[in-house]
């Protein structure tokens, strides 16, 4: 099952053409990921090979779409042109947008946003600033590396890439259904909670490891959804204790601002609603681990 | 990127909102001529980035270009909350007959943009919302469609602005909104927005904050940068494109990822607990596909910094191959040594990850005197405290 890709899903990449585009779709491949085709409205009708796979490049994301039954994109487009690329990604409504493109304006993101929100929310947004998701032994959309571990029963939500990594070696001999990196950035599309509500209805997860940082309420409020909604048991980890005031750390939407967004306040609200929380990466995954050995 | 109040006010005027003449000065000399030409009397508004500072004594009313001088002589260089003063606003005097309040800014938690209004301005909105909520109108702006004309509308009813300024107040918002969009601001506030004796809507102070993700095709925010401000080490780093923020600890960081950094951080400061109490002395992000000379401009900026007293590189190999990490190390340790910088800082390595064994091997062949390997993160943060708190 896992949640949002599997084997069965078609993926496309916008702005495969790019430096970053072919290094990633290269290994998405070789992850055994259905990459279907390219979009680059310049190079439309061509092909890019990668190690004797051919993949054809389209004008549009419609027209990969109309041609190949493609369902997920994966958006690697600079951050001038990333929310036009998403925007049409929405206009063709393709079910999934990974939106990989990290330092997209704000105002940019919250258009599409807002846009996405007014056409009914048929594309799924991950991202942006995010490292993508991926089901393994199944299906590979973004920049996991597909080799840190193998198909299990751990689902994995995170804000930071690296520490999805982290997280992911530390119980790479257990395994995970999917993990999905939702990222960074103060406006997002696809958040903690909506991955827990897919891992909660996902019958090959048996346990959710919820990764945070600091900025933002989304933990304080996936801390609620987990009361009332989450029956697996999750397990949790913060970034950003020693974040001060005001600064950004990194990713956009890091930054404690005044008394919110701190590193404690989410810790408080997901013990409160029973969640483990670890205090070092480490200490988490053996967390995840005594839980699942009852 | 916050800005000074005469920034806020320039971004104000050259989008339409109603501002009052001023100018901004950093000698008290110079506030004699600028009180002459703004008619013989002036504020003098302190410019810091916090708030509070009249209560801290750094506004002050000018009767006359002597007395201007005095009072610009008084705060600058005054002390407000840890921020010193290096500049003063001189303000045109308004005749105050009330004080609003206005923003637009982001609203992470329903990815929307938002407008706050309330007829109860001049003091700090927090302690509104949390005293009076009632008194503070909260309306949602779609980022597509924004501030329409009957989205003013909607904000000045849902605030209770009365009805002689209400026009106005609908102006200015639709303005203030241009100032939001056009220069790709996080925050625009208006405290006070003011209606004078004799009816006019004045912006009296603001705030903006600017995001940086938008310089791209911002090219005017740039001059904006408080570049004298900046910690010289942030400088430093920020002029070789490093994501570096200076804390005050002895343990220097560098990592890959940021939220792997912050967890860096946090992992250092538990183990210092154990360890006469040692900090993180910095954030440092060198991203994926970390060079050699990326890592030697790290080693750089975090050596140059005299509080820091072991360093500890955290790296997991996710794209980017350990070896190529290890190698990285190996080879800044000999690009600083080449560039005659004596480096006598212990470093403490953890690689894991794409290719660790190899990395591993590397660093062990280099055999590098200051170098120490130790292979989980939670035994290298506690390596380093405890090498940071023996120097």
């Amino acid at each position: 099952m896992a949640i949002f890709l599997n084997k069965e899903s078609k993926v496309i990449v916008q702005g495969m053409t790019g430096s970053t585009g072919m290094k990633h779709t290269k290994l998405m491949l070789a992850d055994g990921t259905n990459i279907v085709g390219g979009v680059n409205p310049r190079k439309a009708g061509t092909s890019v090979d990668f190690d004797g796979t051919s993949v054809p490049v389209f004008g549009s994301v419609a027209e990969a779409m109309e041609k190949t039954g493609a369902d997920v994109s994966v958006v690697f487009v600079p951050p001038a042109f990333a929310k036009a690329a998403v925007v049409e990604a929405i206009d063709a409504e393709i079910g999934l947008a990974v939106v990989i493109t990290e330092g997209i304006a704000v105002h940019d993101s919250a258009a599409f946003w807002a846009y996405a929100s007014s056409k009914g929310n048929k594309t799924r947004i991950i991202g942006p600033n995010c490292p993508g998701l991926i089901t393994p032994g199944q299906s590979n959309a973004g920049i996991i590396p597909g080799d840190i571990t193998k198909p299990g029963r751990i689902g994995l939500v995170s804000k930071s890439g690296t520490l999805t990594y982290q997280m992911m070696y530390e119980l790479r001999d257990i395994g995970f259904s999917s993990a999905v990196g939702i990222g960074g950035d103060p406006v997002i599309g696809t958040t903690h909670i909506d991955a827990l509500k897919a891992f909660e209805a996902d019958p090959d997860t048996d346990l959710i490891v919820m990764i945070g940082e600091i900025g933002g309420d989304a933990e304080e409020r996936a801390a609620d959804f987990i009361k009332a909604h989450v029956t697996k048991p999750v397990v949790g980890y913060v970034a950003g204790f020693t974040a001060p005031e005001g600064k950004t750390m990194g990713h956009a939407g890091a930054i404690v601002s005044g008394s919110s967004g701190t590193a404690a306040a989410k810790k408080e609200a997901l013990e409160a609603a029973g969640v483990k929380v670890g205090k070092t990466p480490t200490e988490t995954a053996e967390l995840a681990r005594a839980v699942l050995a009852g | 990127m916050d800005l000074f109040e005469y920034q806020a006010r320039d971004l104000f005027a050259k989008h339409g909102v109603p501002v009052l003449a001023g100018e901004v000065i950093d000698t008290p000399e110079a506030a004699r001529e600028v009180t002459e030409r703004l008619g013989g009397k002036a504020v003098v508004k302190a410019q810091v980035k916090v708030g509070g500072r009249g209560k801290a004594g750094g506004v002050k009313l000018a009767t006359d270009p002597a007395d201007a001088v005095e009072k610009a002589g008084q705060i600058l260089g005054m002390d407000i909350k840890g921020h010193t003063v290096h500049k003063v606003m001189l303000a045109q005097t308004a005749d105050i007959a009330e004080e609003y309040y206005v923003s637009f800014l982001l609203d992470r938690t329903n990815r929307t943009f938002l407008a706050m209004a309330s007829v109860q301005g001049g003091m700090e909105i927090e302690v509104v919302a949390e005293e009076h909520p009632e008194a503070l109108a909260r309306i949602a702006v779609d980022a597509n469609e924004g501030c329409t004309p009957e989205k003013a509308r909607e904000i000045v009813e849902a605030a209770k602005f009365p009805a002689e300024v209400a026009d106005q107040i609908a102006e200015a918002l639709q303005k203030l909104w241009t100032v939001f969009i056009k220069e790709d601001a996080l925050l625009v506030e208006v405290n006070p927005l003011v209606k004078s004796g004799d009816g006019k809507i004045i912006a009296l102070d603001g705030k903006v904050s600017l995001d940086e993700n938008a310089d791209f095709r911002q090219p005017e925010h740039e001059a904006l940068e408080d570049k004298a401000a900046a910690n010289p080490l942030e400088a430093a780093a920020k002029a070789k494109n490093l994501n570096y923020v200076k804390l005050d600890g002895q343990v220097g960081i560098i990592g890959n990822g940021a939220g792997l950094v912050m967890s860096t951080l946090d992992v250092v400061a538990y183990a210092g607990e154990k360890h006469g109490g040692v900090k993180p002395a910095n954030f440092l992000d060198i991203g994926g596909g970390a060079s050699a000379q990326v890592m030697a401009n790290g080693l750089e900026i975090i050596l140059g910094d005299p509080d820091v007293k072991s360093v500890f590189v955290n790296v997991f190999g996710g794209i980017t191959a350990c070896d190529e990490v290890a190698n990285g190390i190996v080879q800044a340790l000999e690009l600083l040594k080449s560039k005659g910088e004596n480096v006598t800082k212990p470093l403490v390595v953890r690689l894991d990850g794409n290719n660790a064994e190899l990395g591993r091997k590397i660093l062990s062949d280099a055999n590098h005197p200051l170098v120490q390997r130790v292979d989980t993160m939670d035994g290298a943060a506690d390596k380093a405290a405890e090498l940071a708190a023996a120097k």
